[in-house]
């Protein structure tokens, strides 16, 4: 598969002559689970695994809650209320489904930010980025849709808000507004759909894993050094590689296994502490809530949605050229769209010729001040919009784009990159070898 | 760049500096109770269960509804515990309707909870959860992990901190307290010393009532914490040695490659 030498499945009883000529399914897996991997990864490479659990833990519990949960205004909060009190083990599954979409985010910015650092996205490997970014904004999509369906104060008047985006697109925002929610307003027809849309999206999603998956593997895994294996034999090839199997299979349960005693810590312990307990009233569409506040994986982009106010001099700037037509409003939509645009247009932005953040001295500086600025939005995204906040909004939000419009183009340029490794064997000799001060891991 | 990062860290210091007015709304005093179930092994204590039980039959219910609750769930074990008959005795002394028979008549250990009946005076099943939100300072949830702060620290602080302060506004009475949002409440102070008295011989300061009854409701609106610690410490303990198997697995695995590379 990959352009990596390797061995290939051989069929050697007569069963499995007989089912390869008729349906390769066991060469393909063997092929998938053998590729050939990196031997220097190192631990940010185990999220991809971590991802995988996550999916199938949703789908697993999601289809549990499904078969007791009830979609109608006046019924879906009492439903979910009976699946907490009197369907057996109904509160764990539905706890482990709320969490769950919380490891999900975690592990999914951790990966992306990974991505990030070490160059992944950079070629060959633009298209497993792509994907990647598609499935980010299907799982946002599903998150969303996913809250919504308790049907509490913050699942309606969160719809609300967010909907009302779609409403700012000047012209035709509420034409798009009542076709999305099915009526004028938030109602019967908004949770029908977003029900319906809420189950199927994550098999989408399942979809487009394979795919993020077959990409990856047409290129190979990047690396911590992002040089690329040699391919000129299976001898070589073999002295940067191990199979993924078993090796980095067992790295990975054991990550995702740390990981899960977290997790279950958080789903035992403090079930409700990431959540918001306005959602434990019932919707009202008649009381809106002090400060409506979304889950915590959106607070960065909707930082960034709010922190373009009228009083900017850039939006005064676009409202004016435009003659009005984009508004306040209407820039902040944009903008939070355009941060994860120009998140999925990174490989295209960055123009160094050394692809890991490793062997980047400038890069590395700039790319720290990114991950801190995230969690600033993170935070002050759950802030009132007030001062000092929206200035911190406004600053970080400024900083988003400007790494990937500016620092990004330019450091390719400014930059003096230190010369990485020859070979991906070097690498890892150098971390376990005598010559290097790093002590074994004995 | 580094003139807006430099920017942006002056404002967060301007900011933790800036202290209280930050909060936002009015001040909010909320007391930090102990209560027994707190806490990752914390259990519900079911003789205050019981007593928080009489102070909701007594007082809170003659506005407020638990309409998410059940009258069998008072026999859960790490409930109130209370046997059947006690149940279906108690059950007896409440009114629901019954569609079927187009009238009300006495409920029964199946029926829930009568609903509230006044239309302001919301539903309390949930209460506990719906006023858990002290992620403070700063929206940081500090005092949530630390000092376990949350809705029954609440519920109890709102029952405790009238300041006996009344006013007027658009035909409705307010009252001062010094734990609901905003400063003024329009519920009149629902308790008094030695308004219920316990089977049980338990103080009946205001202070005590609160407690128990916000105990109370924190048992309707999460019955089944027990069990989820439960389940949480098994999960906790199972993967923790799971995890520790797979990290001498992994490093056994590991150990003839990174050997080769050391000697290489």
């Amino acid at each position: 598969m990959a352009g990596i030498p390797h061995d290939h499945y051989e069929p050697k009883t007569g069963i499995e002559k007989w089912l390869h000529s008729r349906l390769n399914v066991v060469g393909l897996l063997y092929d998938t689970l053998m590729i050939p991997t990196p031997k220097n990864l190192n631990w940010m490479w185990i999220w991809g695994i971590v991802l995988v659990f996550c999916l199938v833990l949703q789908i697993a519990t999601g289809v549990v809650l499904v078969m007791h949960y009830t979609p109608h205004v006046d019924l879906a909060f009492a439903s979910i209320e009976h699946i907490m009190r009197d369907v057996n083990g109904g509160h764990m599954i539905r706890y482990m489904h709320m969490n769950g979409a919380s490891l999900f985010f975690v592990a999914v910015y951790a990966h992306i930010f990974r991505g990030l650092y070490y160059g992944s996205y950079k070629a060959p490997r633009e298209v497993t980025w792509i994907i990647g970014m598609l499935i980010y904004l299907l799982m946002m999509g599903t998150a969303f849709m996913g809250y919504v369906l308790p049907w509490g104060q913050m699942s309606f008047h969160g719809t609300a808000v967010i909907t009302g985006l779609f409403g700012a697109i000047p012209g035709i925002g509420e034409a798009i507004q009542t076709w999305l929610l099915g009526a004028t307003a938030v109602g019967q027809p908004a949770l029908n759909r977003f029900f319906s849309l809420h189950y199927l999206l994550p098999f989408v999603i399942a979809g487009l894993v394979i795919v993020h998956v077959w990409a990856f593997h047409s290129t190979g895994n990047n690396n911590p050094t992002g040089v690329e294996v040699r391919r000129g034999s299976k001898a070589e090839a073999e002295k940067d590689t191990l199979p993924f199997w078993p090796y980095f299979v067992i790295k990975d349960i054991f990550a995702l296994a740390v990981i899960l005693v977290v997790f279950f810590a958080i789903v035992g312990f403090m079930p409700n502490y990431l959540g918001h307990p306005d959602n434990y009233i019932e919707a009202n569409p008649l009381a809106t809530p002090a400060h409506i506040v979304p889950e915590w994986y959106f607070l960065p982009f909707y930082a960034i949605l709010r922190a373009f106010t009228a009083d900017v001099w850039a939006v005064q700037f676009v409202s004016f050229i435009t003659g009005g037509i984009i508004d306040a409003k209407f820039f902040g939509v944009l903008a939070m769209f355009g941060a994860i645009a120009v998140m999925a247009l990174a490989p295209w932005l960055d123009t160094s010729s050394v692809r890991s953040g490793r062997y980047r001295p400038m890069f590395k500086w700039w790319f720290a001040v990114l991950c801190v600025d995230f969690m600033v939005l993170m935070w002050v995204g759950a802030r009132p919009a007030e001062f000092p906040y929206d200035w911190i909004s406004l600053i970080a939000s400024a900083y988003w784009f400007a790494y990937f419009l500016v620092i990004l183009p330019l450091l390719g340029v400014l930059e003096k990159p230190d010369t990485p490794p020859a070979t991906i064997e070097d690498d890892f000799k150098a971390h376990y070898g005598k010559s290097s001060d790093a002590t074994p891991a004995e | 760049m580094i003139k807006k990062f430099a920017l942006t860290a002056l404002a967060a210091l301007a900011l933790t500096s800036g202290g209280a007015y930050a909060a936002g709304g009015g001040e909010q005093h909320i007391e930090d109770f102990a209560f027994s179930f707190e806490g990752p092994f914390g259990t519900f204590d079911q003789n205050q269960l019981q007593r928080g039980l009489k102070v909701y039959t007594e007082v809170c219910s003659a506005c407020h509804g638990l309409k998410y609750l059940t009258f069998r769930n008072l026999g859960d074990e790490g409930g109130p515990h209370y046997s059947d008959d006690e149940v279906r005795a108690y059950a007896s002394g409440f009114e629901v309707f019954d569609p079927e028979l187009d009238d009300t008549r006495p409920a029964t250990p199946a029926d829930h909870f009568p609903p509230s009946n006044l239309e302001n005076a919301p539903d309390l099943t949930l209460m506990a959860k719906a006023r858990a939100g002290f992620h403070g300072p700063y929206g940081l949830g500090i005092n949530q992990i630390v000092k376990g702060m949350g809705g029954p620290e609440y519920i109890a602080s709102i029952l405790t901190g009238y300041t006996g302060k009344e006013k007027e506004q658009a035909g409705t009475t307010f009252y001062e307290n010094t734990a609901f949002p905003g400063g003024w409440i329009a519920m009149a102070p629902p308790l008094d010393d030695g308004l219920v008295e316990f089977d049980d011989g338990h103080s009946n300061s205001l202070h005590h009532m609160a407690e128990d009854v916000s105990a109370f409701l924190m048992w309707t609106a999460e019955p089944k914490m027990m069990a989820r610690k439960q389940a949480g410490f098994t999960g906790v303990l199972f993967l923790a040695i799971f995890a520790c198997l797979m990290y001498l697995t992994n490093k056994r695995l590991w150990a003839p490659v990174k050997k080769k590379a050391k000697e290489a």
